[in-house]
């Protein structure tokens, strides 16, 4: 391998060149020739009923083409925008998902939803046009608070207590005879905080029809184009699945909120038909607060069973989750099989069981945002971890070390059905004190109240499940998609490389870190691999980016086609030896032969192959291109340790992070520069939301929330630096031993921060965000 | 109205609405895609370019207000191949991800270093860099990035 461009390098990213210069491709970068300009009507009123639509003033507007209503689309056969996984209540029956028309027809169900939408020539003929669109409402009482959703008005006619379902994991009663022997019982309380996820590249959609092939091509903001795409096909019904390509080209960012299918690409692709012209529409950051998929929001009674000395026995939770007006695309998954099932922690709990109801309320959908259920999860578990340590006197590093799977108890089954595949707990938790300078806390902490600060410190060890797999375990949990990747791997007649993924990168650097893969395996120049992602068109069918999957899944199924190709390789090079292609070796980029001392570089096979002299081509097909679909055997497994600890100034209630350390094992590293920059941006959410990010409906359902103004964005002044290190365990059971790194910092570091927030006031909770007005307003009351 | 542009070295003429904005000026007009919006109330910083010299968030300027003026754009810091050392200190410290925070943040930066009489340290990078979000890297290589182009500035 080289040493400067291998596995394990930390290359410079080949897609910066372009972005650097300005000459990034996004979504609202690309114009069609006759493009027009689109914008949605959306309901001011959270919960209403539309008596009917007037959009005459509207048509009369210069400028305009057509105002379009939810009607038509029905008219037009145009379905709901499903919820592709169907979660089963604790009875058996499945969850209750409620109709979504992508345009609303006879009830607005939150503030933001649209129920029109206008095309015209110009934006601002577009945007007059949406302003003279006027509805007959008839304004109903909004369901806004989630812990009182089930005995409130209801909301959909086919959702008795709004309910979606109600969810059960684990065995209750083993968990309740755990309570029983119990020496100790600490309860929590406590609320994940609904975040908005806020990529700096807002949501857009550039739509176009070609009457003449039939051909709909849609660009438009997706970390998962191929799911847009069957969606839009199969269940929407906008265009069979052969006549429509969708584009996703640079992406500016997606944090989970890409992955839906929304209301607005679904109307801009069936429209541009209707009008035969390309419609292009960009969310303003206003509506991307109103119309994206928001994070998080939680309320949970969580309680957990120690014996004197520290020792877990069992751990029960409930929880409520807000899945706002509608079930999003993935968003039944979030607070089911992608938290309950992490409940376990890196602890040996003998006994859990969960219970989470999903409610409706007159709210935008919520849905999977960085991390995803794991975060809600991991700050459950490390608040309680810390908070019984607390009560028992125990020092909370110990009582977790006494909890922690042992590295020679792996695989570990635990009793929320994950199967751990390895993990040494200990010895990241060891790293992240050193590098927390444990030993000086002391003294830091008493320098602080020598200066009327308070200074506390708090841990979280965090585990996640990444690349959900496999495909047929999935489904038979009510998935409807498979949850492979795949990969193609065309070698070129000079012998470059060009790779084709189903994966999507809208940061991450796929092109660098795939090009890394191929490289180190095929011995090729770095500079000769070329990644294409992004666009149904060219890649075989995958399911994207998110959940942390793209180099465990993604990555392995590029492994699994150049086995191929080295496979096809070996077989051409048999025939320039003479041999067998058994006898044939292939390592460093070269094809060799014991009885042969001219080995042959990959270059001159990928030519051979496709100047087929020497080999019999009734054998072997002319060619090397190889394709394949990596199906995981199970999840990965990341885990690591975090402490974090802040200086509050009581006057202010400003709570200062001094020091963020965060050790990860992600298994092996294909590009530790990549990999520490993904832990870096999950940090920031992370403590964005442990410190500044709320999602705020008012009683009356408007998002209070709803600009820059008011959501509270960390800014670079409001973080630290941060302290980033590794420990590694592969993974192992996919071919590179990778876990995945994307939501890690994410799901650490809200309870690192609360507990060193709680730690510094000496009290049991504060919610998050520990605005300063919340934490003055604590230590007012202690005070 | 018509308003004229120095736009990256170019003069353009150019027949705009009497409430355009320079950045749709810049984006629509000019097909400069580089400069990005990604807010609608001049928080974000996505869309900074310099006028005159110095940064501003040009979808809070209108096109008239620039009218006469000279526009740096992040497609024109370059000198021909050779990157402005700010552009390669952001590579070589893997101070961006998506990249749509980039150019604002690129040219905020240089005008930060530039208008600073005395070397920048990292507070003062962080307190400088408010007016511009990023959600990829938790600004811990921008900063970085920025130390680093000022030695080179």
């Amino acid at each position: 391998m080289n040493a400067e461009t291998g596995i394990g390098a930390s290359v410079l990213r080949k897609e910066d060149a372009r972005f650097i210069t300005g000459k990034g491709q996004y979504t609202d970068d690309i114009s069609m020739f006759g493009q027009t300009h689109c914008v949605f009507v959306r309901s001011p009123h959270a919960r209403a009923k539309i008596n009917s639509i007037s959009t005459e003033r509207a048509m009369a507007i210069d400028g305009v083409i057509r105002v379009f209503t939810g009607d038509e689309l029905v008219a037009d056969g145009i379905g709901d925008l499903p919820c592709g996984w169907v979660v089963n209540s604790k009875d058996g029956s499945p969850m209750i998902s409620p109709p979504h028309p992508p345009i609303a027809t006879t009830l607005v169900n939150y503030v933001g939803e649209p129920y029109a939408f206008v095309v015209a020539e110009s934006l601002q003929a577009a945007r007059d046009g949406a302003e003279a669109v006027e509805a007959d409402f008839e304004v109903l009482e909004a369901v806004i608070d989630m812990a009182t959703a089930s005995s409130s008005d209801q909301i959909h006619e086919n959702a008795p207590n709004n309910q979606a379902y109600d969810w059960e994991l684990g065995e209750k009663d083993a968990t309740d005879a755990a309570f029983d022997k119990a020496d100790h019982i600490t309860t929590l309380d406590i609320t994940n905080n609904r975040l908005i996820p806020n990529a700096i590249e807002p949501r857009a959609a550039l739509g176009s029809y070609d009457a003449a092939s039939g051909m709909y091509t849609l660009y438009t903001t997706s970390q998962n184009p191929h799911v847009e795409r069957v969606v839009l096909a199969l269940f929407v019904n906008v265009a069979p699945e052969a006549n429509l390509r969708v584009i996703s080209p640079d992406v500016g960012g997606g944090f989970g909120s890409k992955i839906f299918v929304y209301a607005e690409e679904t109307a801009v692709i069936w429209a541009s038909a209707k009008i035969g012209r390309p419609i292009k529409w960009r969310a303003d950051r206003s509506e991307s607060f109103l119309s994206d998929a928001h994070g998080r929001d939680h309320v949970t009674k969580a309680e957990l069973a120690l014996t004197s000395d520290g020792e877990m026995l069992g751990l029960r939770v409930k929880t409520i989750a807000n899945m706002g007006a509608y079930l999003s695309t993935f968003s039944s998954s979030v607070p089911t099989y992608l938290y309950g099932t992490l409940l376990a922690g890196q602890y040996k709990t003998p006994a859990i069981y969960v219970e989470t109801q999903a409610v409706f309320t007159n709210t935008a959908p919520v849905d999977a945002y960085r991390g995803a259920g794991r975060p809600e999860a991991t700050y459950v578990v490390e608040r309680i971890v810390e908070t019984a340590a607390r009560e028992l006197n125990m020092d909370p590093v110990e009582l977790r070390r006494k909890n922690f799977i042992p590295p020679d108890a792996f695989p570990y089954q635990t009793p929320v059905a994950l199967e751990y595949d390895t993990g040494n707990y200990a010895a990241s938790m060891s790293l992240a004190l050193e590098l927390a300078d444990s030993d000086g806390y002391a003294a830091r902490k008493a320098a602080s109240e020598a200066n009327g600060k308070m200074r506390g410190r708090g841990y979280s060890c965090y585990i996640e499940a990444c690349g959900i797999a496999p495909s047929q375990l999935v489904i038979s949990l009510g998935a409807g998609v498979g949850l492979f990747e795949s990969a193609e791997v065309r070698v070129d007649v000079s012998g470059s490389v060009t790779v084709m993924t189903g994966s999507h990168s809208h940061g991450q650097g796929h092109e660098t870190t795939f090009a890394q893969l191929v490289s180190d395996r095929l011995g090729i120049p770095f500079e000769s691999v070329n990644v294409i992602h992004g666009d149904t068109g060219r890649s075989d069918y995958g399911l994207g980016t998110y959940g942390s999957r793209s180099i465990a899944v993604g990555g392995s199924a590029i492994d699994k086609a150049m086995d191929k190709i080295i496979a096809k390789g070996k077989k051409i090079a048999a025939h320039m030896f003479e041999t067998t292609e058994d006898q044939v070796e292939f390592a460093e980029g070269q094809f060799s032969f014991a009885g042969s001392n001219e080995p042959k570089p990959f270059a001159e096979i990928a030519g051979a192959a496709y100047i087929p002299a020497v080999y019999p081509l009734d054998e072997l097909e002319p060619g090397l291109s190889e394709k394949a679909f990596y199906d995981p055997k199970n999840f990965t497994y990341p885990a690591g340790s975090y402490v974090c600890e802040v200086e509050i100034d009581p006057s202010t209630g400003v709570s200062r992070i001094e020091k963020f350390v965060a050790v990860d094992d992600f298994g092996n590293v294909i590009n530790p520069m990549i990999v520490e920059g993904q832990v870096h941006g999950g940090l920031a959410q992370g403590i964005g939301q442990a410190l500044l990010e709320h999602g705020i409906y008012d009683a009356d359902g408007n998002l209070s929330t709803g600009s820059y103004m008011d959501y509270t964005m960390p800014r670079a002044a409001d973080l630290p630096d941060f302290d980033v290190d590794m420990t590694s365990t592969p993974c192992t059971h996919n071919p590179l031993g990778v876990k995945g790194c994307g939501e890690a910092g994410a799901i650490g570091s809200p309870a690192a921060v609360i507990n060193a927030i709680t730690d510094a006031l000496g009290v049991k909770d504060v919610p998050m965000p520990a605005t300063p007005h919340t934490v003055w307003e604590t230590i007012q009351q202690g005070a | 109205m018509k308003v004229n542009l120095t736009v990256n070295g170019s003069q353009h003429a150019v027949d705009v609405a009497d409430n355009a904005l320079l950045s749709d000026v810049l984006r629509e007009t000019l097909g400069l895609t580089g400069t990005h919006v990604g807010c609608d109330t001049s928080q974000c910083g996505a869309c900074t370019v310099h006028l005159n010299g110095r940064s501003v968030k040009s979808c809070t300027v209108l096109a008239g207000q620039a009218d006469g003026g000279d526009v740096a754009t992040i497609e024109g810091i370059a000198n021909g191949d050779d990157l402005h050392p700010m552009q390669v200190a952001f590579r070589a410290n893997h101070a961006l991800q998506c990249g749509f925070c980039t150019p604002g943040m690129i040219m905020s930066a240089i005008d930060l270093v530039e208008s600073s009489d005395a070397p920048l340290n990292a507070e003062q990078v962080r307190e400088g860099l408010e007016g511009n979000f990023c959600r990829c890297t938790g600004y811990h290589n921008i900063v970085k990035a920025v130390l680093d182009a000022q030695a080179n500035m």
